[in-house]
């Protein structure tokens, strides 16, 4: 397992089972729009946070659930990393550019 | 072309009832990922950062029109209209669902296809020289021998749970276009006293983080024994090779760690029990085998030299093209020609489902409806008459695949990179782009000559950056990409594994340091018929480091 990731806010994502697309967890399900996504904030709300991915997984819904670094851009957040930046908006060139 | 059999058939046909009734068992919660993960893997279907990708075997990078049809349709219909050709004759589909996979399997298994051990721990796809059965300077035909490779390798019992994935490829030529010694095995087809068939091997070559070239464990081996030394080989691996450490599981470490000579030894114990048993080649069959590899129905005819030279002389786009990507050919009057996925600015190895139709239909026109796929991400027309050849460029070039490219720098190789891989650290094709913007120049890249940069955007080197002559590996450093250059490696006849030259770049500063670089060669150069590869030869790194960081960098 990958280290536990502390960071001041967070966003729970993973992968759909049935189309492998991305998805974070929102305020009230799962959402495709990082805009939508719950904020995660201390050791508590991830915990609460990975719980629900958990059960997604038992669920079916999704695949790999983890914890992604966001921070707040504008008036929204975006991830922190590259790779999730990636994830989030889609090939950053060739034909599937901004596919996501 | 090889034709399935009916064992080929009933298994590949078996292969998609089982994994479509997987998928069913998975979607309904009857299987948990754990369980699911590896036999999605089994059948090529991985997940990567935006969707699921499926990877499918192009058999020693041999495609007919009717198979290429196929590709396109499932880009069509199941994907996002593109599909993007590997460094291992495979294609992958960057897009999939998961549920439609089951029915893209029934389509490819219609035209003899299949995704079967491209991943996981097995002998993956064997691949070829893309010239097999065309180029002047073949001696045999090495698909004959890949084909004997998949049939032993598919499905083997024995060698489904490899510690690692294993790679074969061959070559039949006297010129390596296979990089046969990047691979775990390497075959190269020779000629004995009396000219009969054997191979020469080599073992435990491979990229990756720890990249080796293969070792040569056998000078010949008699044609009737390949699959009992192979298996020989395969065995002592499987006995030998480390499980407790992914990094370190390859064959090339087991050979590194053993030393050749105590590998050897084993082999040819092993090889000692086994050999003239069930798995001894029996003629009959390896002729039955070669008979679907016959060559095509050539025609005897005069070649239009004049014709030809006219063409060339009204249009310099054709007449570069004719130069770069063709090659001689065995029959007199025919060539071979590589149609570049390489457009400037383009992404090295896509094409789009419409260019996939064209590309069947001018093999089905041109070209004896045969395509191959080569390890350089370009597609090959094995066999066209070159009186042909100004009618195969303006069918190209209507389907914006007429880049005349070939083996110069804007012929880059790159992975997914970053863009697409889950294992990625950088972005890859993104640097290719801007490379391929930067040198788009024809008449500047025909002056650098034939220099080849590759790209990968991890360490596991899909874009193969140990073997190009400028390699390019990206890593993240502190959340940014960055990227580290080798220079003087080389994947053929006279391999080699590129040195780090320095420290690393950014992704703003790289594009000005290779071209540094492609500079001081030109600088340096005896005469422009002295390659980048044979001037670094001979120059050493010293130069080119002092031409990117400055002479001050030797000292210190």
């Amino acid at each position: 397992m990958a280290k536990k990731l502390v960071a001041e806010q967070m966003v729970l994502t993973a992968n759909r089972l049935a189309d492998g697309r991305v998805i974070y967890l929102g305020a009230d399900g799962w959402t495709i729009d990082l805009d939508e996504a719950r904020i995660v904030r201390g050791a508590e709300e991830a915990e609460g946070a990975e719980e629900a991915g958990r059960k997604a997984v038992a669920d079916r819904i999704l695949v790999e659930p983890y914890l992604i670094e966001v921070v707040t851009v504008g008036g929204g957040v975006e991830p922190a990393r590259l790779r999730e930046k990636i994830r989030c908006a889609g090939p950053t060139t060739g034909h599937s550019r901004s596919a996501a | 072309m090889y034709r399935y059999d009916e064992f080929d058939a009933e298994f590949v046909n078996d292969r998609v009832a089982q994994f479509s009734d997987q998928v069913r068992r998975r979607i309904a919660g009857e299987l948990t990922e754990e369980q699911f993960k590896p036999l999605r893997l089994m059948n090529g279907v991985y997940l990567q950062l935006h969707a699921y990708m499926l990877r499918i075997a192009i058999p020693y990078g041999t495609l007919s029109s009717t198979q290429m049809r196929k590709l396109a349709h499932i880009a069509r219909t199941y994907d996002k209209g593109y599909g993007h050709f590997t460094t291992r004759q495979n294609l992958q589909f960057n897009w999939p669902s998961l549920e439609d996979i089951p029915a893209i399997l029934q389509e490819l298994a219609e035209v003899e296809m299949h995704a079967i051990q491209t991943s996981g721990n097995c002998i993956r796809n064997t691949t070829a020289d893309h010239l097999a059965g065309a180029s002047a300077d073949e001696h045999a035909d090495p698909r004959v021998y890949a084909e004997i490779i998949r049939q032993w390798s598919s499905l083997h019992p024995e060698f489904s749970f490899l510690p690692r994935k294993f790679k074969v490829a061959v070559t039949g030529a006297s010129t390596d276009r296979a990089a046969i010694r990047a691979h775990d095995i390497g075959l190269e087809i020779r000629r004995g006293e009396n000219r009969q068939i054997g191979f020469r091997i080599f073992v435990g070559g491979g990229l990756g983080r720890t990249p080796m070239l293969g070792k040569e464990i056998r000078d010949f081996v008699e044609e009737r024994d390949l699959l009992a030394y192979l298996e020989a080989i395969l065995r002592v691996y499987n006995r030998w090779g480390r499980r407790d450490n992914k990094y370190k599981a390859r064959i090339k470490i087991l050979v590194h760690e053993r030393g050749i000579e105590s590998i050897r030894e084993e082999v040819e114990a092993e090889f000692a029990e086994i050999r003239g048993g069930a798995l001894d080649l029996p003629q009959e069959e390896r002729q039955r085998i070669a008979r679907y590899f016959a060559p095509p129905p050539f025609e005897e005819g005069p070649i239009d030299a004049a014709r030809l030279t006219e063409a060339m002389a009204k249009d310099p786009a054709f007449a570069v093209w004719v130069e770069r990507n063709t090659h001689a050919h065995k029959q007199p009057g025919y060539t071979s020609v590589t149609i570049s996925l390489k457009p400037i600015g383009g992404v090295p190895g896509d094409a789009k489902a419409d260019q996939m139709d064209s590309v069947a239909d001018i093999a089905d026109r041109f070209a004896f409806g045969e395509i191959r796929v080569s390890h350089e991400q370009n597609l090959i027309l094995p066999h066209v008459k070159k009186n042909d050849l100004p009618e195969i460029y303006a069918a190209l070039a209507e389907a914006k695949l007429a880049t005349g490219n070939r083996g110069l720098v804007t012929d880059i190789i790159a992975c997914p990179g970053l863009d697409y891989c889950a294992l990625a650290n950088a972005r890859s094709i993104p640097i290719a782009q801007r490379l391929s913007e930067r040198f788009a120049d024809i008449e500047r890249q025909r002056e650098i000559g034939d220099v080849s940069i590759k790209i990968s955007g991890c360490i596991n080197a899909c874009g193969h950056h140990h073997v190009g002559h400028i390699g390019i590996l990206g890593v993240d450093r502190k959340g940014e990409e960055f990227y580290q250059i080798t220079l003087g490696g080389a994947p053929g006849e006279d391999a080699s594994i590129g040195e780090i030259v320095g420290k690393g770049f950014s992704a703003d500063e790289v594009v000005d340091a290779v071209e540094t670089l492609v500079d001081t060669y030109i600088r340096l150069r005896t005469d422009p018929k002295e390659s980048f590869l044979t001037a670094y030869r001979r120059l050493g790194e010293a130069p080119f480091r002092d031409a990117l960081y400055g002479e001050a960098s030797r000292a210190a």
